[in-house]
């Protein structure tokens, strides 16, 4: 598995990439791969407020329920709505086009919080 | 043997069990157009025998065991004295005075206890053989080439709830016409000595048919798309054969059983409430557990939902007031903290000779 350098992690499996003040949240390969096939993906309106650590959203499996853990505090500016129409696209293409929301970062220190990608490695093996 | 193909492990009812081998959903499409085996070795074996086996199984289940002959099998379920609903079983007949009973794996401590006490006025022995057996589930449209390559007996023109005992991939195997999963295809009782080299030969005769191992997580969309009830989930103790849409296999007028006296007062006065299929009308997916409203009033639950393969979208059933249970009704489904309208639906939700 090749994780994405440049990206951020967390230990609920969700990455976080940041530009500006702005980041992209979405989750990894090996959560999609736990899940299995995504046949759902419920995200928050844009202007929602999300604190670091809380739900922000669900994802569901054919089989399971799993709750979106948000990486940092900060106000949705934008969500991707093609997830709706086409949630298999988080296993298929999950660092890219499944992408989930974009944050507007409470605080740019937020992100340094969070995992590296060779941190989140040792985490998932 | 499965860890080896890349099966996902996880524990249920006391058994290492195969959830998933490539993906749910290649699998769930495997066995609705190609096939599909399931290891379902954990399900429990009882036999019951002795020259009133059959009086004693009169009593014990809700169906009719004397319509049975030789080489038979019969759906059934054995209640409680309140109706409630011990197991759902299947029973073969090996002779008139004894009978091979498939049972839930999570059950068979409990039925094993149960059946001994139901029958001990009897003239008949009740025997855990669980152990004593494996089952592989091979199901859909290429079952019949796969296992027929495997074995001279005529398995082609085996009848639905037939079984024969027959040598199949070198192995002495029990063979039934019978499944889970709405297709057709077959269960096979295979002795756990024999099942590494019956699993193997399966595995090379299914190969060119598109045979693929899958796991339960496959099993539960296949089963819950035809609305084949699942004990723990959609029937149990509370409820009775009736409530659950199994008043197929209750015949009241076969004499008398246990349960009986509980189910002809439901009978006659109605049931409160049935299990009914249910597809959504907004966004979500249900979930067993999850609250069914209905003018604001919490009046149900969900007992399983999905996302359906094959028809992609949600799916699920759930016990609702007997007012609500006609196709077209409509109530909420709770799906964290919102109500999601939802359309009570024919079932099975998916039907072969529509697709």
């Amino acid at each position: 598995m090749s994780l994405p350098k440049e990206l951020k992690y967390t230990k609920d499996h969700e990455w976080l990439k940041l530009a500006g003040d702005v980041g992209t949240i979405g989750i990894t390969k090996y959560a999609g791969e736990q899940l299995g096939d995504v046949v759902f993906v419920e995200l928050p309106k844009v202007g929602t407020k999300v604190k670091a650590g809380a739900t922000f959203g669900t994802v569901e499996s054919v089989k399971a329920v799993s709750d979106l853990f948000a990486p940092v505090t900060g106000e949705v500016v934008e969500v991707n709505e093609a997830l709706t129409k086409a949630p298999e696209i988080v296993n298929s293409d999950p660092y890219g086009a499944g992408w989930m929301v974009k944050l507007k970062l409470a605080s740019a220190a937020d992100a340094d919080g969070l995992l590296s990608a060779d941190a989140y490695q040792a985490l998932v093996g | 043997m499965q860890a080896a193909l890349g099966a996902r492990l996880v524990p249920f009812a006391g058994y290492e069990m195969p959830v998933q081998f490539v993906g749910l959903m290649a699998e769930h499409h495997a066995v609705r157009t190609a096939c599909g085996v399931f290891d379902v070795s954990h399900m429990g074996e009882v036999i019951v025998e002795g020259a009133e086996a059959l009086a004693g199984l009169q009593w014990l289940v809700t169906n009719d065991v004397s319509k049975l002959v030789d080489g038979k099998a019969l759906y059934t379920v054995m209640c409680v004295a309140s109706g409630g609903i011990v197991d759902d079983l299947i029973i073969y007949r090996e002779s008139a005075s004894r009978y091979f009973i498939c049972v839930n794996a999570s059950r068979r401590h409990d039925d094993v206890a149960h059946m001994k006490r139901e029958l001990g006025r009897f003239a008949c022995t009740v025997t855990d053989v669980s152990d004593e057996w494996g089952q592989l589930a091979i199901q859909g449209p290429n079952a019949d080439d796969v296992i027929a390559s495997m074995t001279t007996a005529e398995v082609r023109d085996m009848a639905p709830f037939t079984w024969l005992d027959a040598t199949v991939g070198g192995a002495p195997v029990r063979i039934a016409r019978t499944g889970y999963t709405g297709e057709p295809g077959f269960e096979v009782y295979v002795r756990p000595r024999d099942a590494e080299s019956f699993w193997n030969a399966l595995m090379k005769a299914g190969e060119p048919h598109g045979l693929a191992p899958c796991g339960l997580g496959a099993r539960d969309t296949l089963r819950l798309e035809m609305k084949y009830a699942l004990y723990g989930n959609d029937i149990d103790l509370e409820h009775s054969p009736l409530e659950a849409g199994l008043g197929w296999v209750v015949k009241l007028d076969k004499g008398d059983f246990q349960g009986r006296a509980a189910l002809v007062r439901q009978k006659e006065q109605g049931v409160a409430r049935k299990l009914v299929g249910f597809t959504m009308r907004d966004r979500g997916i249900p979930r067993q557990g999850y609250i069914i409203r209905h003018d604001g009033k919490d009046v149900g639950v969900v007992t399983s939902g999905t996302h359906s393969p094959s028809l992609n979208e949600p799916i699920g059933v759930g016990y609702v007031p007997a007012e609500l249970a006609t196709i077209g009704s409509t109530f909420d489904v709770v799906i964290r903290d919102r109500a999601v309208p939802a359309v009570v639906a024919k079932t099975p939700f998916y039907r072969r000779d529509e697709r």
